[in-house]
């Protein structure tokens, strides 16, 4: 079996008999097992896949098959799964069992998905480099002292080393994108409201969005197709029309913002070039766009995320679920000692950050101000795509960094996501996939796409990758 | 020596009467298991989110109208954070500056007739808390968390009251009117208005404002007189020493009757507001507007209009008939069936009022249907019956049941009004009391009544008492 198989190979496999589902569960549960080292993921559910597994043997046989029959795939640790530790990474969660199934999780397994586990990430989905996990860090599988990226980056990297099928992700300001890039798998952050946040705790409300991790465009949309829609539980999911995922080919205007191009390291800048000739040479056209207010960015997502955060995460209060401090002698104590000892410290960090930016006195000159210039962002964007079908963008400034190399330098590591964060903040669908490798490592462009425009950013990325072969990489190269 | 005049103004939160919660699916019932009308929102477990009711949104809308304010065309709502036990999310969604509901006026009676129109600045829709039961476990603090989210319709109302009374008067008039507009249960004893009085003291025509204290959660109509009254008479007091009144809120004590010191409120809050980004700006178009305007009942105040000018009712007839939209809709139908208003109000302040008294029930579960009530009224001024029947009559349907026709029918009451009959009874009264009808025949008058007595007691109360009133006279002088 292989471990690298896509979504439509492990289809056929699986209808035409090459392999049961229970045999293909058995092969990544193997997997797993012997990568542990890597860290990816937090609870393996080996019972429950073999359960689910033979569920699907048994509706294959019956010829009741859906896109995802017997699939197995990993969710990342912040989407509720039902009677499975849902901990997000957090001491402050390691007790708390779902009592219920996020929608996206619902959807897949209503696809036919089964779940082999839930992945490692960033406490509570915050970080770039997924080292902020209560469970320990993920390693990239491309280079075992590198970071995989964060915050999925346990999704990331399980896609990466032939774990799982595919995975869930969740992406605030890049943490579906980046790891993608990171660990050379294809991500796809979806337009903000495609899929519903219901179920996925929440870190920043007008920001997250879950999405696809996976081997190929191809897949991604596959994963797309069964996890989005309108839901009535999330009241900023979208009432849109059923859009298709994909498209017909068409030549697009692909533009080029020298906002994010001009900075990137002339390593980088060269396996860039490389992609946007390629997709020239597809009958594309690059034209260069200019996004003005990209420098602001960051900035003004850190002030939006801190201070979503700052009230998502008051909850936790050692009250009714999660970590309590033992014996508190009182109420302050419990609130105190509950949430100091159940938060890591760039979680606090956010909570302080977010909470000084919505004090009084300091609303108007923080979160006020980031509100605004979130609008002119946006604003960028949809004067752009007045003239430009997708847009050309790395992913991230650099590959897969070292371990410890940022973790103790909050700004730099914040500065990760810079070419990321804009789309979030715009609310645009955003394609993640490999286009070249530097250093041994993968390096990732990006996609960004109108709202809704999911179908032209996966329809591309499908094409590109039916000239290229950078997708098809996997780490195991790298030791033969 | 200084004459003062207080300043007051309520906060009064109402929990509006919708089936679900604002923002979950669980139900709103009252008096349930404790945590049992609490669902994954409630409780707010990780991965949750809010979903407005619309049903809220409709009452909310209901009672702009009704107050005749600006309905915004499109509102937001925002968290207000702060932590508390009995607070799951650690922040209430409110709405701070973009309420549904804007400037309105209530018209406020007292009962001298006169009319005072009450400014209202707001009302805006929030999610009410659970509670904290402190006293049922040892050393432990108990939390239910039934009524977290319970939709609730903060009225803020402008300074605009000058006495306690008055304040007690706006608190009843507001209770009215949310009643009848059905969107409130009304029931003070379970919570269902809950009222924050703000208020100052400063020399009468003043116009600078002075110190305020909050009266937190006063919850009936005598109480929010008799605190305001003793806060009144505090600051008074206060000032007239040489001190001064304290920014703080204060805890009414119905038991002592006084308000006490409960916190400073100097070093204010920072509930560190802001728009809440799991709900969307709700925008109300004008058809969803038009839409809960059809569905208006009459207004407290046209109902008073119409009982006073069209139906002839006293102002006190109609100020007590429209304390209870229940009670109202009574003497409504059964108006309408007598087709004598004041008749029907006579017997509904009388004799229906007397006996739900007597039976401690309300309204709601009168156990007379206004048509048998009215049948009962129509019987009398047709003549079937004598009033004194009546009585007994709506007695036997208020304990056994039945329709009052099949009554009379069944128990022969249908008044004696055959003159021959009555002739007949009448000269055998006269015949059995030979010293009595002397006396009349004397001058003695007044002994007229022994002989109608005497009939009535022969016809078991049957006898028309205008006819017997006739044929005696007639036949004593004979």
């Amino acid at each position: 079996m292989n471990p690298y198989a896509n979504v439509t190979q492990l289809r056929s496999g699986l209808d035409n008999g090459d392999f049961s589902a229970e045999e293909l569960s058995h092969f990544y549960l193997d997997r797993i097992d012997a990568e542990e080292d890597l860290n990816c993921f937090i609870t393996v559910d080996a019972e429950g896949v073999l359960e689910a597994a033979k569920r699907a043997d048994k509706a294959i046989a019956d010829k009741r098959i859906g896109p995802l029959t017997g699939i197995p795939i990993a969710h990342k640790d912040i989407f509720c799964t039902r009677g499975l530790l849902t901990s997000c990474a957090s001491r402050m969660l390691n007790n708390f069992v779902a009592p219920y199934d996020a929608t996206v999780v619902e959807r897949l397994k209503r696809a036919g998905a089964i779940t082999i586990g839930k992945t490692n990430m960033d406490e509570f989905a915050m970080g770039s480099s997924n080292e902020t996990s209560f469970y320990g860090p993920v390693k990239n599988p491309w280079d075992r002292e590198c970071v995989p990226g964060g915050s999925s980056g346990g999704s990331a990297a399980a896609v990466a080393a032939g774990l799982a099928a595919a995975c869930t992700g969740s992406d605030t300001g890049g943490s579906i994108r980046q790891p993608a890039s990171f660990c050379g798998v294809t991500g796809l952050k979806p337009t903000y409201g495609r899929v519903s946040r219901y179920g996925m705790i929440a870190f920043a409300s007008s920001l997250d969005q879950g999405g696809p991790l996976a081997r190929s465009a191809s897949d991604a949309g596959t994963l797309l197709n069964a996890m989005e829609g309108y839901d009535p539980n999330d009241s900023t999911s979208a009432i849109a029309d059923a859009t298709d995922i994909f498209s017909s080919s068409r030549a697009l205007k692909i533009g080029i913002p020298s906002q994010y191009w001009n900075d990137l390291s002339p390593s980088l800048t060269k396996v860039l070039e490389e992609a946007r000739r390629a997709l020239e040479s597809l009958g594309h056209r690059a034209v260069s766009v200019e996004l003005p207010h990209t420098n602001a960015a960051t900035a003004v997502y850190y002030v939006i995320a801190g201070a979503e955060a700052s009230t998502n995460l008051s909850r936790y209060d050692g009250i009714r679920y999660g970590h309590r401090t033992a014996s508190p002698e009182n109420l302050e104590d419990l609130y105190q000692f509950s949430r100091s000892e159940g938060f890591g410290s760039e979680v606090k960090r956010r909570i302080l950050t977010g909470t000084y930016a919505l004090s009084v006195g300091y609303y108007d000159a923080y979160y006020l101000k980031a509100q605004q210039i979130r609008r002119l962002i946006r604003q960028d964007f949809l004067d752009a795509f007045g003239e430009v079908d997708v847009i050309l963008t790395p992913v991230s400034p650099s590959t897969a960094f070292k371990r410890e190399a940022l973790i103790e330098d909050p700004i730099s590591m914040y500065q990760q996501d810079i070419y990321t964060t804009p789309a979030s903040l715009a609310g645009l669908p955003a394609l993640s996939l490999p286009c070249g490798v530097s250093d041994q490592m993968p390096v990732g462009m990006q996609f960004i796409g109108p709202h809704f425009g999911e179908s032209s950013l996966l329809t591309l990325g499908r094409e590109y990758q039916s000239e290229t072969d950078w997708h098809a990489l996997h780490p195991a190269d790298n030791h033969d | 020596m200084t004459e003062w005049e207080a300043v007051i103004g309520l906060e009064v939160h109402v929990q509006l009467a919708t089936r679900s919660k604002i923002f979950s699916r669980a139900a709103t019932t009252f008096g349930e298991y404790p945590n049992s009308n609490a669902n994954a929102v409630d409780i707010a477990l990780p991965g949750v989110l809010p979903v407005l009711n619309g049903e809220a949104v409709r009452m909310a809308i209901k009672f702009g109208l009704a107050i005749d304010a600006e309905i915004a065309s499109s509102c937001r709502f925002d968290r207000k954070n702060y932590f508390y036990p009995d607070l799951p999310k650690g922040y209430q969604i409110s709405q701070l500056d973009q309420p549904i509901v804007g400037r309105g006026t209530l018209p406020i009676f007292f009962g001298d007739g006169s009319i005072r129109e009450i400014g209202i600045t707001r009302a805006h829709l929030e999610e009410d808390a659970g509670k904290s039961i402190h006293t049922a476990y040892d050393g432990l603090t108990g939390i239910d968390l039934n009524r977290a989210g319970t939709p609730l319709l903060e009225i803020v109302s402008e300074p605009e009251l000058h006495s306690a009374a008055e304040a007690a008067a706006y608190f009843r008039e507001l209770h009215g009117l949310v009643t009848t507009l059905e969107i409130c249960d009304g029931n003070l004893n379970e919570g269902s208005m809950r009222c924050d009085a703000n208020i100052s003291i400063r020399p009468k025509g003043a116009v600078i404002l002075g110190e305020r204290t909050e009266i937190k959660n006063v919850n009936s109509f005598r109480f929010v007189e008799r605190a305001l009254k003793y806060e009144i008479d505090r600051q008074i007091a206060v000032l007239e020493s040489g001190g001064k009144v304290v920014l703080e809120t204060r805890l009414y004590d119905s038991e002592r009757d006084e308000t006490r010191s409960m916190r400073s409120k100097e070093s204010s809050d920072d509930y560190r507001y802001f728009p809440d980004p799991d709900l969307l700006p709700v925008e109300i178009p004008d058809e969803l507007i038009e839409s809960v305007r059809v569905t208006m009942p009459e207004l407290p105040t046209a109902k008073r209009n119409r009982y006073i000018h069209e139906l002839g009712l006293t102002d006190y007839e109609a100020g007590r008939l429209i304390e209870d939209p229940h009670g109202a809709r009574y003497f409504d139908a059964v108006a309408e069936l007598s087709v004598n208003a004041k008749l029907s109000a006579n017997w509904i302040l009388g004799n229906v009022a007397a006996a739900l008294n007597r039976d401690e029930i309300s309204f709601v579960n009168v156990p007379i249907a206004p048509d048998q009530l009215g049948t009962l009224l129509k019987r009398i001024q047709d003549e079937t019956i004598t009033g004194k029947i009546a009585k007994s009559i709506f007695e036997l349907l208020w304990t056994e049941g039945g329709s009052v026709d099949g009554i009379i029918e069944s128990q022969g009451l249908r008044q004696l009004d055959n003159t021959g009959e009555l002739e007949g009874v009448v000269s055998q009264i006269i015949s059995d009391f030979p010293d009595q009808v002397g006396q009349f025949r004397e001058g003695k008058e007044k002994i007229l009544g022994f002989f109608v007595g005497q009939v009535m007691k022969a016809t078991n109360g049957k006898a028309n008492p205008k006819q017997v009133n006739e044929i005696l006279r007639r036949e004593l002088r004979a």
